[in-house]
């Protein structure tokens, strides 16, 4: 049971506690996880979760997403002195989320491809029936949790910086001890045993040795390796100073406003990636995972800690 | 050992359940840390002047924002923030059609101006179509046509000692116990002397409407919107933006946006 990593510390105690051993049989302690590997984990989380509330936040100051270099306002935008001066012919809304006037009352709608629907207490119009509040996300996944577009940027940007230099951090760490060829990257091997592995996660007959299965290893090299860097990427692409600098950056992802709807995608994916993560961990054994990601330390169950 | 793993059960729930509950409290747990003079948010701004001094040492002197086609001006320019003052003094120009209009350059200059749109328009001028790009997040491209700020600036003659340009507009965006405040704007000299940075006096062609900010803006092209300040009355060179309004350099920056508007 040594780690490939040859650079275990020693086990957090010299034999099997009694304890767990009466409740059941006990694979052997792995040291699973480097230091790197957590302590990056936990400022992940923690950026994520103020890029994820702070960008919602922003969002929210113009929650209308569009495919190409600008908006097509179509004929819809314009309020005040220049009513009716739109272009019915040019729209490119993908995303459109707003309160509208239904019967008596207001109604919170979501737009995808021009297809409304009904998205009252959520999105559009959500809080207290008496008291609601009209806005894209609702006050509990924005922070601040009222409307304020200039501290949602001071949030937002401050933990930009904290998420690239972690991403730099986590990459020449995992280049140097190995992590990113052997455990984040899938090989042939893994990638033949995907269908395999998929149906045992269809069943839930979850594999618990030292090393990821090959789901694992694709969904977090999807994370780790394409979506953060194009959640950076398509970041600075929204900065007219960054255009102005790396012009290529409108070319690789075809101008502004796709960049920003790549961007919402690329929310939505780690959003995706948070609650399927946390279903894992519980269904896996919450305590055992969260001590490897604290400790590095991991228990095996005996019949698959072999494969390590 | 037992007691070990059962403390640290105890915490793990102990960290679970405070989860649980700022998830069932929602995001406003951070609020008042947010306030714009706490301790934190003055923090979490400092990486505000990081992402200035990155973006600027990549950028080099001159970065050109991209200039476009004709082709793609879709539809007319989105007008935001103000679309109409109201003060008098505006009301009166607009019915004169701009004619008694003067821009007026004041400040650390050795020789201050007074301008007529006339006397700009015959200056040389350039006309550039590019994007601009609201901080709400949409983006709209139009045709630009005005007078370089540094020619401006050059026949003022600019003192040693002047850092910023100062954008005064003729657009009260609310009253306050000090009376109206009027939007404003600042730019380092370095921005102000851009190629791209012109004081726009035609939009698409056609002479700058009232919406859009006759009838003189001013285009930055590397920095967002807001940066843009239109209905300028005058613009002032300054050592330092620290006297003006609410110390910060503009209208926006006062009320917690940056600075630096190019991210």
């Amino acid at each position: 049971m040594t780690s490939p990593s040859g650079k275990a510390p020693a086990r957090p105690s010299g034999k099997t506690p009694a304890r767990e051993t009466a409740s059941r049989p006990a694979g052997a302690l792995i040291y699973r996880q480097s230091v790197w590997t957590r302590v990056t984990h936990f400022i992940w989380a923690i950026a994520l979760f103020f890029m994820v509330t702070s960008g919602l936040q922003i969002f929210n100051a113009h929650p209308i997403l569009y495919f190409g270099r600008q908006s097509g306002f179509g004929d819809k935008h314009y309020l005040g002195p220049q009513a009716g001066h739109g272009n019915a012919q040019f729209n490119n809304t993908v995303l459109d989320i707003h309160a509208a006037k239904r019967g008596d009352g207001t109604v919170g709608v979501t737009e995808i491809f021009g297809h409304a629907f009904d998205t009252t207490g959520f999105l559009g119009k959500s809080g207290p029936a008496n008291d609601p509040t009209y806005q894209a996300f609702p006050q509990w996944a924005t922070i601040p949790s009222y409307y304020d577009l200039g501290t949602g940027r001071v949030v937002h940007f401050f933990f930009a910086w904290i998420l690239v230099a972690t991403w730099f951090v986590w990459l020449v760490a995992s280049l140097v001890n190995g992590h990113l060829w052997r455990d984040i990257v899938p090989g042939p091997r893994d990638l033949r045993r995907l269908p395999r592995d998929v149906l045992d996660h269809l069943r839930l007959r979850l594999p618990h040795g030292r090393s990821y299965n090959v789901l694992q290893k694709l969904s977090y090299a999807f994370i780790l390796i394409v979506v953060i860097p194009g959640m950076i990427l398509t970041g600075l692409t929204m900065s007219p100073g960054m255009d102005s600098t790396w012009p290529w950056l409108l070319e690789l992802f075809g101008g502004r406003q796709t960049a920003r709807l790549l961007h919402f995608c690329g929310l939505l994916t780690i959003v995706a990636f948070f609650v399927v993560h946390i279903v894992m961990v519980v269904l896996a054994g919450p305590i055992n995972e969260l001590r490897s990601m604290i400790t590095g330390w991991y228990r095996g169950r005996p019949e698959t800690a072999g494969e390590a | 050992m037992g007691k070990l793993i059962l403390s640290r059960r105890r915490l793990l729930a102990q960290v679970g359940a405070g989860a649980a509950l700022l998830t069932l409290g929602g995001c406003d747990a951070f609020d008042r840390m947010l306030d714009p003079d706490s301790g934190v948010r003055r923090f979490l701004t400092k990486a505000n002047v990081l992402t200035d001094t990155a973006q600027r040492a990549l950028q080099g002197p001159a970065p050109m924002a991209r200039e476009y086609p004709a082709s793609a001006i879709r539809e007319s320019q989105r007008p935001n923030g103000s679309t109409d003052p109201q003060s008098d003094d505006y009301r009166a120009a607009e019915a004169d059609d701009f004619a008694a209009y003067r821009l007026a350059v004041t400040g650390l200059v050795d020789k201050p101006l007074s301008l007529s749109l006339a006397e700009l328009r015959a200056m040389p001028s350039r006309t550039q179509i590019t994007r601009h790009d609201c901080v709400e997040g949409w983006s709209c491209i139009a045709q630009w046509t005005g007078v370089q700020l540094s020619r401006v600036l050059d026949e003022a003659r600019v003192k040693p000692a002047a850092r910023y340009v100062v954008f005064h507009c003729y657009d009260a965006m609310e009253q306050t116990l000090q009376g109206p405040a009027f939007y404003y704007e600042s730019v380092d000299l370095v921005g102000a002397r851009h190629p791209q940075t012109i004081l726009a006096y035609g939009l698409n062609g056609e002479p700058l409407p009232v919406a859009n900010g006759a009838p003189l803006r001013v285009r930055i092209e590397q920095q967002l919107g807001y940066k843009m300040a239109k209905y300028i009355r005058s613009v002032e060179l300054v050592d330092s933006f620290g006297r003006i309004a609410g110390g910060h350099g503009g209208y926006w920056e006062d009320r917690g946006y940056d600075w630096y508007a190019g991210s």
